[in-house]
């Protein structure tokens, strides 16, 4: 039995020097290697996303090296101690000492994890003095950013054509990673991300960023980054949230600081036009081509684009009751949402009454309704005044 | 006075015999692991390529949630009670189990229950689509209409796991033969009594959580509802507490099937029997205190997260002990590797490699870049695929000759395990890669970077699908006939279940055996 332990034991400690000797080298290469295949973690762009790698490289190689170990000691069991060899089985069994050292060392390597673990999660919540704060809101299947302080507020919608998706003309680069409006941010500023959903569960992730957090109804979240370069930086929702979890995409655009205030300042201006179109009255035609485009980003992922809905979860507005109805019933449920379904959003808080106006038109008018009516941005105003 | 089953149908719907009854628990298992491996197999032609081709979204989502429904309740739980209801009476020299009856309900509950949730596939707005971890309010507020058959599913299922634990606590307790002390019992047998425990514990609080969300949907209550004073959180704190014990279920009996076959191959005994055992039951103290690990992006204080990710790392030494301790049996062991210690080993080592992904998931601030991508997937499925199931399948292999008192035909067993083993790697290893490289898990659709290994993923599933037609094959044909098992069947194997004839008889020890 003596004999069995000391050799187990003298091929625990072999095994254990030898992968040291050559981590280094190996290392470096599989670094290489990786960053050209695409097959590991980003670095990303910023200090937290740079530490979080480091942490991941540094629990990756502790497991190779456990992993060397253990398997090396199995495999030359396996090829050295056979019955097709003739060896004859040892028969030692029990040792109080043995099951001691492999309890320890583990715990040991573990502490040793825990601690720059730690330090690291200390920093990721320490949301304290940001320079700029954005409100986050999931919504099923899209982002809102609210840039708070000023009167900046935009959805984000995948931008990637439907065509693409099935497969009728050829993708492009950024398949299912491109949106309409990126989140524009500054670089070198601490920015705080205030997380929250109107419906389901969703969560906002940048990988380069390393940046993941829930966005939950109720909850409001909280998380920070500081950008080092500029550039384009994609992710994706990363929690079931329902039909198109898969296609609500998140693009950040970090700029340098002047870039970023007088883009601010080109969205405030857009913004208070868009309010002044409240009041002016539109041709059916002007609202019908605004509103197609309205129907294509915010009502075809349920309703589908040719207005048929899907049975059982969507219905269609080919034809439907709301949309052949009277008005009010479909300013109603447009501005107010269902209140039997909660997938139909309330759109009033979403889409500027120019919008709502203009898609209204197009459902009382496409798909067959042929109703020939148009409503106005200020009826809808006073709609929701009423 | 021995008298064998009764003849036809009615000794499959009346029988109390713990070997009838494990039979029809395996059966079930395989036909629930084809069906929830035809979804994967739905899941992965989807993936085969970016864009859309094969099904819509909706669809996708069904197939996500009832695969890993059917998976985890249909297939590998019903396969672990069923080895248990063949071998811990066996084990221990028991007659049969202790509640016989109640044996038979629980089986028999069961196929009503699938039938139900299979039903919601063709209701209208689709089966259950919000994961097969349904988080509310996707599962409650959101959810199609079916989702009350579901919870009335998972009711059953959770009556029928509850009576299955306690009858095999009860037999483990009270029918040891004479002289079968506690810590003289198999480690099958004890990892199972732990189970059970653990099945006990926590398998009323997925009832509760179901139930909660049944009252939101339909009685006015809002548990997990926002806007009504609720908390969504508090669902996934509640459905992880059952959970993670759950993945706990999954594999401890898994542990003991090894933890038979390694020595028996290796011709030499376990290396630490008792540290097995007290490993073991760290391992389900701790499932208990883990769970929120599954939780490090829903905004938990960092106290919260700091204890979490301590406790998950802790797990890491109580299952390195295990896998040092089969490790050093087999270290001067005098091994051959027929089909039952070939999965075995395959056991350890993916086992082990899936415990490596899982250490690293445990560290929160990496889990950040981790949590639900690929990552998680190859992790789980790594753990899953070659731990549950490859357990089972092994456990098969080594007491099938006992079941039928014919051997299953060698090289076919072999050729099951390479393809296994061979199509399982193939199709989740590269997971590793793309949800590293960024690639969220239950979409439907995909960016371009990560097609090439989705591929190989998809070709790979094809593989390990179409081993598992050898081995039913396999099983078939070794049922049917095939060269006769001696009593000992493998050389020199320890326990009870080798010193009756093979194929056991109808009832076995009905005088207990002599233990030394």
């Amino acid at each position: 039995m003596l004999m069995g332990l000391k050799r187990l034991f003298a091929f625990l400690t072999i095994s254990a020097i030898a992968p040291g000797l050559f981590a280094q080298e190996t290392a470096q290469k599989a670094e290489e290697g990786a960053e050209r295949w695409g097959v590991n973690m980003t670095q990303g762009v910023t200090e937290v996303s740079r530490t979080t790698y480091d942490l991941h490289m540094l629990i990756f190689w502790i497991c190779v090296a456990i992993g060397i170990v253990v398997f090396g000691v199995m495999f030359y069991s396996m090829w050295r101690h056979r019955k097709s060899k003739g060896y004859k089985a040892a028969q030692f069994h029990e040792s109080t000492f043995v099951e001691l050292v492999w309890t320890i060392i583990p715990t040991l390597i573990l502490v040793g994890m825990a601690v720059p673990a730690t330090k690291t999660l200390y920093d990721i919540y320490d949301t304290k003095e940001a320079d700029l704060d954005i409100m986050i809101t999931g919504y099923q299947w899209k982002w809102k950013y609210d840039y708070l302080g000023s009167d900046v507020s935009f959805f984000s919608n995948l931008s990637t054509p439907r065509a693409q998706i099935d497969n009728q003309l050829p993708k492009n680069d950024h398949y299912l990673l491109e949106v309409d409006e990126p989140l524009v941010v500054p670089v070198n500023k601490k920015i705080r991300f205030l997380i929250t959903a109107n419906d389901v569960i969703h969560a906002w992730w940048v990988p380069d960023l390393a940046v993941k957090k829930d966005a939950i109804p109720g909850f409001v979240n909280e998380s920070w980054t500081r950008i080092d370069e500029p550039g384009i930086y994609r992710g994706q929702c990363a929690e079931l949230c329902g039909k198109d979890h898969g296609f609500m995409p998140i693009v950040v655009k970090a700029v340098p600081e002047d870039e970023y205030h007088s883009w601010l300042s080109d969205r405030a201006e857009q913004a208070a036009r868009i309010k002044e179109l409240t009041n002016k009255t539109f041709t059916f035609d002007e609202l019908y081509e605004r509103g197609e485009k309205i129907y294509a980003s915010t009502c075809a992922a349920c309703h589908q684009p040719n207005g048929q809905g899907v049975p059982g979860a969507f219905p269609a507005i080919a034809g439907s009751k709301v949309a052949t109805g009277p008005m009010d019933g479909h300013l109603n449920m447009v501005v107010n949402g269902s209140s039997k379904n909660p997938a139909m959003q309330a759109f009033g808080a979403q889409l500027s009454e120019v919008d709502i106006a203009a898609v209204i038109t197009y459902q009382r008018n496409a798909f067959g309704n042929n109703m020939g009516d148009t409503v106005q941005p200020i009826d809808i105003l006073n709609f929701k005044n009423n | 006075m021995a008298h064998g089953p009764k003849p036809g149908i009615t000794r499959w719907l009346y029988t109390t015999n713990h070997k009838d009854i494990g039979s029809m628990y395996l059966w079930f298992s395989f036909a629930m692991f084809l069906l929830g491996g035809c979804m994967a197999l739905v899941i992965r032609a989807e993936l085969f390529q970016p864009g859309l081709q094969i099904v819509q979204p909706e669809f996708f989502n069904q197939m996500t949630t009832m695969h890993g429904l059917i998976m985890v309740f249909g297939a590998v739980m019903p396969a672990f009670v069923g080895l248990a209801n063949w071998m811990v009476p066996m084990m221990i020299g028991a007659p049969d189990m202790a509640l016989p009856r109640m044996n038979n309900w629980s089986f028999w509950i069961l196929p009503f229950a699938f039938a139900m949730l299979a039903s919601t596939l063709f209701m209208e707005g689709g089966a259950p689509n919000f994961g097969w971890t349904f988080y509310a309010p996707l599962s409650t507020e959101y959810a199609p209409p079916s989702v009350t058959f579901f919870i009335f599913s998972i009711h059953i299922m959770g009556a029928s796991s509850i009576m299955g634990a306690i009858n095999i606590v009860a037999t483990i307790l009270n029918m040891r033969a004479p002289g079968m002390t506690l810590m003289k019992m198999p480690l099958f047998v004890w990892t199972w009594l732990i189970t059970a425990y653990l099945l006990i514990a926590v398998m009323p609080v997925l009832a509760g959580v179901v139930t909660m969300m049944l009252m939101d949907i339909h009685f006015g209550t809002s548990f997990f509802s926002a806007a009504g004073g609720g908390d969504p959180v508090l669902f996934q704190h509640v459905f992880w507490f059952f959970g993670h014990p759950e993945v706990y279920i999954m594999i401890l009996p898994a542990f003991g099937i090894v933890s038979a076959i390694i020595p028996t191959f290796a011709r030499k005994p376990l290396f630490g029997y008792s540290s097995m055992v007290y490993a073991t039951a760290s391992i389900a103290f701790l499932s208990f205190i883990v769970w929120a690990h599954h939780m490090f992006t829903v905004g938990m204080p960092v106290a919260g997260e700091l204890f979490f990710m301590y406790a998950t790392m802790l797990i890491a030494v109580p299952t390195g002990v295990k896998v040092f301790n089969w490790v050093s049996t087999m270290f001067r062991g005098s091994m051959t590797f027929e089909t039952p210690m070939l999965f075995a080993i395959a056991f350890v080592i993916l086992f082990t490699l899936g415990g490596f992904s899982g250490l690293m998931l445990a560290i929160a601030p990496a889990d950040f870049q981790y949590h639900d991508t690929y990552f998680v997937v190859a992790h789980f499925h790594y753990v899953l695929v070659p731990g549950a199931i490859f357990s089972i399948t092994a456990g098969v292999y080594y007491w099938l000759p006992k079941w039928t008192g014919n051997m299953y035909n060698e090289t076919m067993g072999k050729v099951h395990f390479w393809l296994a083993f061979i199509g399982l790697n193939v199709t989740f290893f590269p997971m590793h890669f793309v949800g590293l490289a960024g690639m969220p898990r239950r979409i439907p659709d995909y960016a371009l970077q990560f097609a090439d290994f989705n591929q190989i993923a998809s070709m790979g599933a094809f593989l390990f699908g179409a081993a598992q037609l050898v081995f039913l094959f396999n099983v078939l044909r070794t049922v049917r006939g095939g060269n006769k098992a001696t009593d000992e069947v493998w050389e020199n194997p320890q326990g009870l279940e080798w010193t009756v004839p093979s194929p056991a008889p109808y009832h076995t020890f009905s005088t207990p055996p002599a233990v030394r």
